[in-house]
């Protein structure tokens, strides 16, 4: 708990922070060890039916914006601005699946055009009702990780 | 962190190894010419110190069915709206019983060129002005007239008829007038500057990946020669500013102002970015 606070104050005046929930890791928390995220990032373990629909929401991950993906071919449009993730699970491990999602800043570099979506180092002007927000919870990253390790 | 940066770059070179990029779909190799006579500039090479090897107009990344459309002034969506512009152009208003006629006379001889050319510096204001604010100012100094509100009244249809008088013209800027160059260099700073949850600049989607779909639009290279633009999926004539905030926004961050400082550099440095480029206006786009 202190240290969920030492981290609280570091993230500027952010007024509210919701991630003080039992069994999940604040974004500040997750701690990345050699570009691997090896603890989930909650007790309860990913969910790959979930975490496809939040790959595939436009409100939520929105991944084909930017990525196709063949399990999705019934869906229209998929974006080519990412690599095709066909196959994905057997490029990366698990782990490092979950830090891509995190922050691809931590991967890929600075120069990534791949938005972190479990970190508060973010762009600047974050419109004011997601500011202290991340894009999606630590729960949906964790059924995200299952689905992409369904992609062999 | 610097833990993660070293082992960093370890990584991305492992990650190159096995990245498959996916076929660029890439701008339509096609040629523009407006009712079988006016050839429009679309692709041409870059200013000095231009990022990319060559300047493509928006036209070129749209479906065949919207390049058709653009090239046909009669099938142009945007052409009611700057019939729309004539007449408001010839309309008097104001506490001084004048029109812009009043003091330009015809048009077609009077704006020839001008819509190419902003925007310019202002010794007024000591700021550029564009086309917008040009009207508003004649507005009030010389109409005495209320000055269009953002996207409001006449300022759109007004705005899409000075600039077809450019049809055609490569467009061109003077940044050796007034402070233009400050602004240049504000609005290059703005272009490069990475906005809101999703941590996107201008550039992540207009220089790195142009040519590349995203879900179902085509990422062009971003230049402003074609505004107003007739959106299709609006149904609408669309001022520059509003696009600009709407790109914005969709980085999800907070959006400047129209005609504030932050966006008037911008619009300096877009413009200057499609130097060369015929003015399209109005342009069809998606
Ligand atoms: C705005 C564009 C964008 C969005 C949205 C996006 N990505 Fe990415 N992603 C990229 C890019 C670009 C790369 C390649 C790394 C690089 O070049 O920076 C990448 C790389 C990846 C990789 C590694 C792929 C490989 O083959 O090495 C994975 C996994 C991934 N993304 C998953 C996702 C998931 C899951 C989502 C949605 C939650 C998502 N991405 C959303 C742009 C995006
Ligand atoms: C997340 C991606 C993204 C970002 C970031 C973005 N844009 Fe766009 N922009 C688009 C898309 C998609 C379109 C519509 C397709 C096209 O014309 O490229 C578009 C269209 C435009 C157009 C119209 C081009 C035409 O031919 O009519 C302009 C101008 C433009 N953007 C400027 C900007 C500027 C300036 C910024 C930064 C302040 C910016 N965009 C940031 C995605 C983006």
């Amino acid at each position: 708990m202190s240290r969920f606070l030492t981290t609280f104050c570091a993230f500027v005046a952010v007024a509210f922070v919701p991630f003080a929930i039992a069994g999940v890791t604040a974004p500040g928390d997750v701690v990345i060890t050699a570009l691997s995220v090896d603890k989930p990032l909650t007790d309860e373990a990913g969910n790959a039916e979930s975490g496809k629909k939040v790959f595939a929401n436009r409100k939520q991950g929105n991944c084909l914006a930017c990525h196709a993906n063949s399990d999705m071919s019934d869906q229209l449009f998929h974006g080519e601005v990412g690599p095709k993730l066909d196959g994905v699970a057997s490029r990366w491990s698990e782990g490092q699946l979950r830090t891509i999602l995190v922050n691809a800043k931590a991967v890929f570099t600075k120069q990534t055009v791949m938005p972190g979506f479990y970190t508060l180092d973010v762009g600047e002007d974050v419109r004011k009702d997601l500011v202290g927000k991340t894009i999606l919870s630590a729960q949906q990253i964790e059924d995200l990780v299952a689905y992409l390790a369904t992609l062999k | 962190m610097k833990k993660s940066l070293l082992v960093s770059s370890l990584f991305v070179a492992t990650a190159l190894a096995h990245v498959s990029f996916s076929a660029m779909a890439g701008p339509a190799d096609d040629k523009l010419v407006i009712d079988d006579e006016l050839e429009i500039i679309t692709r041409t090479a870059p200013a000095e110190g231009h990022p990319l090897s060559e300047v493509i107009s928006g036209w070129h990344y749209r479906t065949p069915e919207t390049r058709a459309l653009e090239a046909d002034s009669f099938q142009n969506p945007g052409m009611l709206g700057v019939e729309q512009g004539e007449e408001i152009w010839n309309t008097v208003e104001g506490t001084e019983g004048k029109s812009c006629a009043s003091c330009h006379d015809d048009a077609a001889v009077s704006m020839q060129g001008v819509g190419a050319s902003y925007p310019k510096w202002d010794a007024d204001s000591g700021k550029p002005i564009n086309i917008e604010l040009r009207i508003n100012k004649c507005r009030v100094e010389n109409m005495g007239a209320e000055p269009y509100k953002f996207d409001k009244d006449g300022q759109k249809p007004l705005t899409a008829f000075i600039k077809h008088q450019s049809l055609g013209t490569p467009v061109s800027l003077d940044l050796s007038q007034g402070d233009m160059q400050k602004w240049w260099e504000q609005g290059k700073e703005t272009y490069y500057r990475r906005t809101g949850q999703l941590n996107l600049s201008c550039a992540s989607c207009h220089e790195q990946n142009q040519g590349k779909y995203i879900r179902a639009d085509h990422l062009s290279q971003g230049n402003v020669n074609g505004f107003p633009t007739y959106r299709l999926k609006q149904n609408n004539l669309i001022s520059l500013h509003n696009r600009f905030r709407g790109c914005i926004r969709d980085t999800r961050a907070e959006f400047p102002d129209a005609f504030s400082d932050t966006l008037m550099g911008l619009e300096v440095y877009t413009t200057w970015r499609g130097t060369g480029l015929s003015v399209e206006t109005p342009a069809v786009r998606q």
